[in-house]
Order: C-alpha cells, then sequence, then structure tokens
C-alpha cells in the first residue's frame, strides 16, 4: 500500500517534471515576445531590453527552466525595475502584464472552480446515479429507453450546447432565474448559490448520463452474480436487492470516476466557465491565451495537470479502499 | 486503471468475413442508415457549399446593413431571423450575413479539421503502437508511459494553451488539425500496442518472421492488413470527439479566426441573442447535435458490423436472414 502510493506520486512528480519541461521548452520557442507583450505597446526597444534583462528573457532556456524550477521548490525574486519582489514557493512565475503572481491568481480563481466542481458532483450523485439504480431496477422500462437516449444525445455532444438552451429557456424565455453572474461564496452565500444554480444543473446533468450508464452496468453486472440468485432465493423483494445489495457492486467506480472528474475539474471545467463567465481556472486559461500571457498559461496548465495526474492515483486508491477484491501493486 | 473499456474488434479480425458481410450488417440496422443519409448529405453540402450558397445568390461574408433593425440593436428584420426567398436560413444579427452560407462554409471548416485531425492521431497512433508492439522492452515501456500520459492529460486545456505558441499568421485550421492531431493519438497508440501484442504470437506472423522478413516487413505485410479492422473503428469514434473538439476551440475563441465562420464562433457569439434571435442559437447548435450524433451512432455501428464475433452470433442479420438460416 505505502509502496504503491511513493511509487505513484514518484510517477506523477516525474510526469510533471516531463510535462513541465515540454510546456515551457515550447513557450521558449514561441515566436511572440514576451518581453514587448509585457512592456505594452508604446514601449521603446531601449525599455522592451531592459524588461528583457528583468525577466531574464536573456538568459538560456535551461537556466531559465532551471530558475523556473527553483521558483516552484524554493521561491526566487522578481525584479521589477524599481524594487525587488518577493515570490514564495511554490512560485510558478509572474504575470507583467497583470502584474500579479501567478501562484496568486491562480489561488484567487480556485474558490470559483471548486464551487462549480462540488455543485456538479452533488447533482452527478444524487440524479445520475438515482437514474442508473431506477434503470437497474425496472429493466427494460421506460426508465431505461429515456436513459439510453439521454446517454446517447450526451456522449460527445459538448456541454455548451446543454448550456446554451439552459439560458435561453430558463433565463431568457421562464425567467425563473437571472442571467449568472459569479458572486463569491463569501461574499453572500445565497447569491452564491442562486447565480451557481444554472450552471451546476448544466455540468451536473451533462454528467449524470456518463454516471447513470455505469451505475446500471455494475448493478446489472452484481445482479448476475451468486449471492443475489441466494438472496432471491430467500424471497427478498426486487428493491431490496437493487437498493440495499447490488447498488454495492456501483459505488466502488462511480467513487473511482468520480475522483477522477473531480480532478479535471478542479483543472477547469473550460467551456462551463466560458458559457457562464466563471472567474475560474479555465477562464483564467482563456484570459491567458487571449492575451498571450505566458507565465499564467504555463502555470494555469501545470497545476492542471497536477490536478489531473493526483486525481489519477487518488481515484486507484479510493477504488481499492472501496473494493477489499482490488489488490494495489 | 483505465476510464474507459472499450468493446473493440479482437485482434483475430483477420478471420472476419468478407467486407461484403460487414457491409450489409451495417445496412441492417435503420439507426446507422439515417446517420449515414445525414451524414453524406452534410458532407456532399459541406463540399458544395460554394455552388449551393450561388444558387441561393449568397456568401458568408457580405454584410446586409439594410436586413437588419439597427433601432433595435441589429436583430434581423422579418420573422425565424430573417427567413426569405433570398435568405433561406435568415440573416445573422447585428451584421445581416447570410446564415445559410455561413453554416454550411462553418460545415466545411468542422469536417476538414475532425478529419485530418483524425488521420493524425491514426498515424500517430498506429506508429506510436506498432513501434511499441514490436520493440525490446525497453522502448514498449517508454513509449508506454508517453501513451498513458498522452491519454491522461486534459485534452482541451493543453489544446487551448498551445495555440498561444504559435504565430498568428499560421494557417488556423491546420493549426487545429496540428494541435488536436498530436494531442489525440494515445487511445490509438494503446489499441494498436495491444492487437500488435496478441498477434505476434500468432502461427502467421511467426511463420513470416521465421521466413526471414525483417520487422518492418511484418508490420506493413502481416499486421496492418489485421489492424485495420481495429484501427477503422476507433477512428470512427475518434472523428465525431474530433468535431466537438474544433467546435469548443472555437467556441472559446481560440478556434478559427473570423471572418471564417465556424459552428462553436457562432454558438459563442449567439449567447447575446437569446431572446431576439433565437434562431441564431438553434440553427448551429441543432446542426453540431445532430452531426455529432449521427456520427457516434455511425461509429457504434461500424465497431458492431466489424467485430467478427458480431459475425458468428445467431441473432445477427435482418429478420429476413434469420429465418433463412433458421428454416
Amino acid at each position: 500500500m505505502t509502496r504503491f502510493v511513493v511509487k505513484r506520486l514518484g510517477g506523477a512528480v516525474f510526469v510533471l517534471l516531463v510535462l513541465s519541461a515540454l510546456v515551457y521548452g515550447l513557450f521558449y520557442l514561441a515566436p511572440s515576445d514576451p518581453a514587448r507583450l509585457a512592456c505594452g505597446e508604446r514601449c521603446s526597444p531601449a525599455q522592451i531590453a531592459q524588461v528583457r534583462e528583468q525577466l531574464g528573457l536573456d538568459e538560456s532556456v535551461l537556466t531559465q527552466y532551471a530558475q523556473f524550477l527553483q521558483g516552484v521548490f524554493t521561491g526566487r525574486d522578481y525584479s521589477t525595475g524599481v524594487s525587488t519582489l518577493r515570490c514564495d514557493a511554490p512560485c510558478l512565475g509572474f504575470s507583467y502584464q497583470s502584474d500579479q503572481q501567478v501562484t496568486e491568481l491562480i489561488l484567487d480563481r480556485l474558490p470559483a472552480t471548486a464551487s462549480l466542481a462540488l455543485g456538479a458532483m452533488v447533482i452527478w450523485l444524487t440524479v445520475g446515479v438515482g437514474t442508473g439504480a431506477l434503470s437497474a431496477l425496472r429493466r427494460g422500462g421506460l426508465t431505461e429507453r429515456a436513459l439510453t437516449v439521454a446517454t446517447l444525445a450526451a456522449t460527445g455532444t459538448p456541454v455548451f450546447i446543454l448550456g446554451l438552451l439552459m439560458l435561453m429557456v430558463v433565463c431568457a424565455y421562464l425567467q425563473w432565474l437571472p442571467f449568472p453572474t459569479y458572486v463569491p461564496l463569501g461574499e453572500d452565500p445565497e447569491q452564491w448559490a442562486w447565480n451557481m444554480l444554472l450552471p451546476w444543473l448544466t455540468l451536473g446533468f451533462f454528467e449524470s448520463a456518463k454516471y447513470a450508464r455505469l451505475t446500471r452496468a455494475s448493478t446489472l453486472e452484481t445482479l448476475a452474480e451468486d449471492h443475489i440468485r441466494t438472496f432471491r432465493a430467500y424471497g427478498v423483494g426486487e428493491r431490496a436487492i437493487v437498493g440495499r445489495h447490488a447498488l454495492r457492486g456501483a459505488v466502488p467506480p462511480v467513487i473511482a470516476l468520480s475522483a477522477l472528474d473531480l480532478g479535471t475539474m478542479f483543472g477547469g471545467a473550460v467551456l462551463t466557465e466560458s458559457l457562464f463567465g466563471i472567474p475560474g481556472l479555465g477562464k483564467t486559461l482563456i484570459d491567458g491565451v487571449r492575451v498571450i500571457d505566458l507565465p499564467v498559461v504555463v502555470g494555469v496548465v501545470l497545476v492542471i495537470g497536477a490536478a489531473v495526474v493526483l486525481a489519477n492515483v487518488v481515484a486507484d486508491l479510493l477504488y481499492a479502499a472501496a473494493d477489499r477484491r482490488v489488490v494495489l501493486s | 486503471m483505465s476510464t474507459t473499456t472499450l468493446d473493440l474488434p479482437a485482434a483475430d479480425a483477420h478471420r472476419a468475413p468478407a467486407a461484403g458481410g460487414a457491409l450489409r450488417r451495417l445496412a441492417a440496422r435503420p439507426a446507422a442508415l439515417i446517420s449515414a443519409g445525414v451524414l453524406a448529405l452534410l458532407v456532399v453540402a459541406a463540399l458544395a457549399a460554394p455552388l449551393l450558397t450561388a444558387l441561393e445568390g449568397q456568401d458568408p461574408h457580405t454584410y446586409h446593413d439594410s436586413l437588419v433593425d439597427s433601432a433595435r440593436g441589429g436583430v434581423p428584420i422579418g420573422s425565424f431571423g430573417g427567413v426569405s426567398a433570398d435568405h433561406w436560413l435568415g440573416v445573422e444579427p447585428g451584421t445581416g450575413r447570410d446564415l445559410f452560407a455561413r453554416l454550411l462554409y462553418g460545415a466545411r471548416i468542422s469536417l476538414l479539421v475532425a478529419v485530418g485531425a483524425t488521420a493524425v492521431q491514426v498515424a500517430i497512433g498506429v506508429a506510436v503502437g506498432l513501434a511499441a508492439g514490436l520493440g525490446n522492452r525497453f522502448v514498449d515501456s517508454l513509449l508506454s508511459r508517453v501513451t498513458d500520459v498522452m491519454v491522461s492529460l486534459p485534452m482541451l486545456v493543453l489544446g487551448i494553451a498551445l495555440t498561444a505558441v504559435v504565430h498568428p499568421d499560421f494557417p488556423r485550421p491546420l493549426l487545429l488539425i496540428l494541435i488536436i492531431g498530436a494531442l489525440g493519438w494515445g487511445g490509438t497508440a494503446r489499441i494498436v500496442r495491444a492487437q500488435t501484442l496478441s498477434l505476434k504470437r500468432l502461427d502467421f506472423v511467426a511463420a513470416a518472421r521465421l521466413g526471414g522478413n525483417g520487422p518492418w516487413r511484418v508490420a506493413r505485410r502481416e499486421l496492418l492488413p489485421s489492424l485495420a479492422a481495429p484501427v477503422i473503428t476507433y477512428a470512427a469514434i475518434l472523428l465525431p470527439v474530433n468535431i466537438v473538439v474544433e467546435a469548443s476551440l472555437s467556441f472559446v475563441g481560440v478556434g478559427v479566426k473570423p471572418p471564417t465562420p465556424s459552428w462553436g464562433q457562432m454558438l459563442s457569439n449567439a449567447q447575446t441573442w437569446f431572446r431576439a434571435d433565437p434562431m441564431y442559437v438553434l440553427l448551429p447548435a441543432g446542426l453540431l447535435f445532430v452531426t455529432v450524433l449521427a456520427f457516434t451512432v455511425l461509429g457504434d455501428a461500424v465497431r458492431t458490423a466489424l467485430d467478427p464475433r458480431e459475425a458468428s452470433r445467431l441473432r445477427i442479420g435482418t429478420r429476413k436472414e434469420r429465418r433463412k438460416t433458421s428454416s
């Protein structure tokens, strides 16, 4: 168990190092001049040269990458010309365009992403798993058909189509909800929930199709096992068999997939955030790309990569914890 | 842990019946036939876009200020978003550009990028998978690790980030093809590696090797034909995924550049016109939805039709065929 965790975490660190080297290298080769972008439109060549020196862009790519890594583990100093700026570990760089440390920017945006992902998870764990269980109970019934159609429609179609339709119907026509604008939880919990409701429903319903299918398949698999036959022979009712015994088979895969999905979403449900204007990580990435703020882009990509890689490890651990038959090696 | 389990044709696909059997099984499914019909229509319409728009007498780039109500913020004049004999699907709010033409030209971008990206993914995936399957242990474990990383990384996030790297003048559709292609080959590589490993043990491959053929000749002459079925199947699954990725990249504003029309970009613009011009939302959304759905259904049918296990199953074929075999 401990060996497994150490091995997997070691692998995760390796993957992140490779990813950071690749991303850093690619951006170093990029044709845009970070110094010019950081300095602004009306900079003289002398000023640009000065900024380049401050940013350390006159160094070789290896030196720059080493400095970046050093910043991540021990922190580093940035010079802004007049003063030096201390960037504590984990320092993911400094965005001269927004005049902010990348780590701070990301921490600033994380709550929005977390609110979206956690709320959506509540929905997929209730609606998704519930529908799946129901269709396993009433096999061949209407629920099952509806589920098949919904799953087919949801697999593949991008989440923003559902989101656009929800906005159009709920906000524009029925006017049950206002067009969402993000309000931080700490500012006004009621307004926060009210504004997040539609994004939650959109992302939650979208993911629910997948979870319903997974729940249904795992439950049906368990239903075919011998111990269920024994329960039947004892005269246990179908509802109790599905609800109390067969549904258990769905617990490990649902937990593992939830961990995986949550990790991906912490990395930014890019499309949902973009559609509803939620200032989370995904939106930070898009904004960073628009103005070619490379430090921000590199930082966000690495954080997202870390979230995904960690989620993979956690998913495996949770799966093993929920299903004793699985042996980690 | 793999998150998705795909039921792909087994490696013994080389024993599959002739392609005619697969086609017949494909044709026996009404959903597959309808999907194929819809897609054929779409492809023909996209290819013939200049012809069709000429027939309509419009093009996707001309502004028609007279067709939008500037007093009401640019809402198209007339019902259903300004549908008329001149503008079959109405005009774009704000600019008055012809929607039919823009949707058709958007289909060209969508299909071009998706097909191109799928080709790149399959090419890289087959090469990496074959090399991993045929190479020594070191090569295999290295390539397998790289493949694992490629599969687990979030494609959309990296795709968005990568668009920031390239010079703004680089042709955008080609850039999208390369980015999606370079990020999405992991699944193909995994499948090809697994199939290669199991094919390698079979007698006919061993015979070819013993006959003194080099690994590349064996790969080309013996393995590739047998890999065709699983690779085609997987490509059919990749195609709709790539359409969605292109639409998503365009939706968040890093896809093709305006004025080149694309569905994702139209949907992104449509957000301000929900009430005033619902057609502007519904048309691209519906088109994207139908296209992806049709590709998904067809991909599923291709998988079943190419599956050799499916052919031997009793309950396959049309009802007429089944009656014939039972009598």
